[in-house]
């Protein structure tokens, strides 16, 4: 799998999502499946995925999936 | 990284003009906030003391926001103490930054690495989430700057000692958060932490929720240091904050004893009868002052919580230093919101 791919299966795992869905346009808040608490589950989730450990400010500013991805180039993460 | 960084003066000289631009915009966007103050007369601003202020009970009773409705993205509520609900509205941008300067604050004290948490509570808070209680608002808006997330309390509300064991076994050798609402931590961690020698000596707590249940146990805030400090919690950083300024805390410092105000906001002391503002060392009603709020007017509020500056510039962080006493006895305060309620008439 590629880290898109893993990234995508990271968000939908955490949000409770079906496999077909997209997820790469998803915003923080706008999807009703990621709320406050889901958005622990998922950082939980990409933390596991990808063997990292995201700082404080970095969980904060996560408000989509491209931020997402953004954020994880900080940890030598390259999602493309 | 430090919010807590600006001495009164350069307090007062940042804050006031984006104050007094707050109160413009306030009155522009939110009628009932304008004929308040159309009605009781707007002083002209010199000193933070001069603001306007509303009683912060007024949020149960009127919609005060400043944006159109279409543009509210989160209502945030309270419950208070006679089932009325205060309503807090607020927009993308103050959803954005209340997060964000919350995590500024919390980050003075516990860095910017997530630490493992200890959650003194239950994950039943979180049930139904739809509607969190404000308990659970709390704990899950704290969560954020944990992980690894241990509940030290089972469904039922019972300490579950080997959930708090296991999390020691895992993370007690390093810096570790704890949180909780106060009298949580004292009932169920402390009182479990001395009968089972728990090592709590890597911990930081974070606690608030207010002083009435312990000190109805004769417990005082410097006796909860103490007698945590005897488990080695030493790390221990009471605040102070409500949901009608969101984002804004009050934090304790490391030595104790105070509560401080971010940057980005102040407090000032009044005598509940004249209204004048108090000098250290006077007990009165508390206001808070913050910049965050843009989306509502709760700017310049008016507590019914009593307290009582102890210095300025002469503490651990710079400003004003101050406690919470406790809550005003809801006769005296009935006086001010009345007024208030005849100039909405």
């Amino acid at each position: 799998m590629t880290e898109l791919q893993r990234l995508r299966e990271a968000f939908r795992t955490a949000l409770d999502l079906p496999a077909d869905e997209p997820v790469d346009d998803l915003r923080y808040q706008d999807h009703e499946k990621w709320d406050s608490l889901a958005h622990m589950s998922l950082v939980a989730a990409i933390e596991d995925e990808f063997s990292v450990m995201i700082d404080t400010d970095d969980v904060i500013n996560m408000s989509s999936f491209a931020e997402a991805a953004r954020i994880l180039g900080k940890y030598g993460v390259d999602v493309k | 990284m430090s919010v807590f960084t600006l001495s009164q003066s350069d307090r007062e000289k940042q804050l006031l003009p984006q104050l007094v631009d707050l109160v413009a915009h306030h009155r522009r966007h939110c009628a009932p906030y304008d004929r308040i103050l159309a009605a009781s007369g707007v002083p002209s601003i010199s000193e933070m003391s001069d603001l306007p202020w509303l009683p912060v009970r007024l949020f149960k009773t009127l919609e005060l926001k400043s944006i159109p409705d279409d543009e509210v993205f989160k209502v945030l509520t309270s419950s208070g103490t006679t089932g009325e609900v205060s309503r807090i509205y607020l927009d993308k941008a103050a959803a954005a930054t209340q997060t964000r300067q919350l995590g500024a604050t919390l980050q003075t004290v516990l860095g910017p690495r997530r630490l493992p948490m200890l959650i003194v509570d239950t994950k039943s808070i979180l049930k139904d989430r739809r509607s969190f209680s404000a308990r659970g608002a709390g704990v899950l808006g704290m969560a954020t700057f944990g992980r690894d997330h241990v509940w030290a309390l089972d469904d039922d509300g019972a300490v579950d000692l080997d959930g708090i064991r296991g999390f020691l076994a895992k993370h007690g050798d390093q810096p570790f958060l704890i949180f909780g609402f106060t009298y949580l931590v004292w009932l169920h961690l402390y009182e479990i932490a001395r009968e089972h020698g728990l090592d709590l000596g890597n911990g930081i707590l974070i606690h608030s929720g207010g002083w009435k249940k312990l000190v109805d146990q004769a417990v005082s805030p410097e006796e909860f240091r103490n007698r945590l400090a005897a488990v080695g919690l030493t790390r221990i950083h009471n605040f102070y904050g409500m949901v009608e300024q969101i984002g804004t805390i009050f934090l304790e410092g490391p030595a104790g004893g105070s509560l401080y105000c971010p940057d980005f906001a102040d407090v000032v002391v009044r005598d509940p009868e004249t209204w004048a503002e108090l000098p250290p060392g006077k007990p009165g009603l508390l206001e808070v002052v913050s910049t965050l709020p843009t989306s509502y007017p709760g700017h310049v509020l008016l507590t019914e919580d009593l307290g009582v500056v102890h210095g300025v510039d002469d503490g651990d962080w710079p400003g004003k230093r101050f406690s919470v006493l406790g809550r005003l006895p809801r006769a005296e305060a009935r006086g001010c919101s009345d007024t208030y309620r005849s100039a909405e008439a």
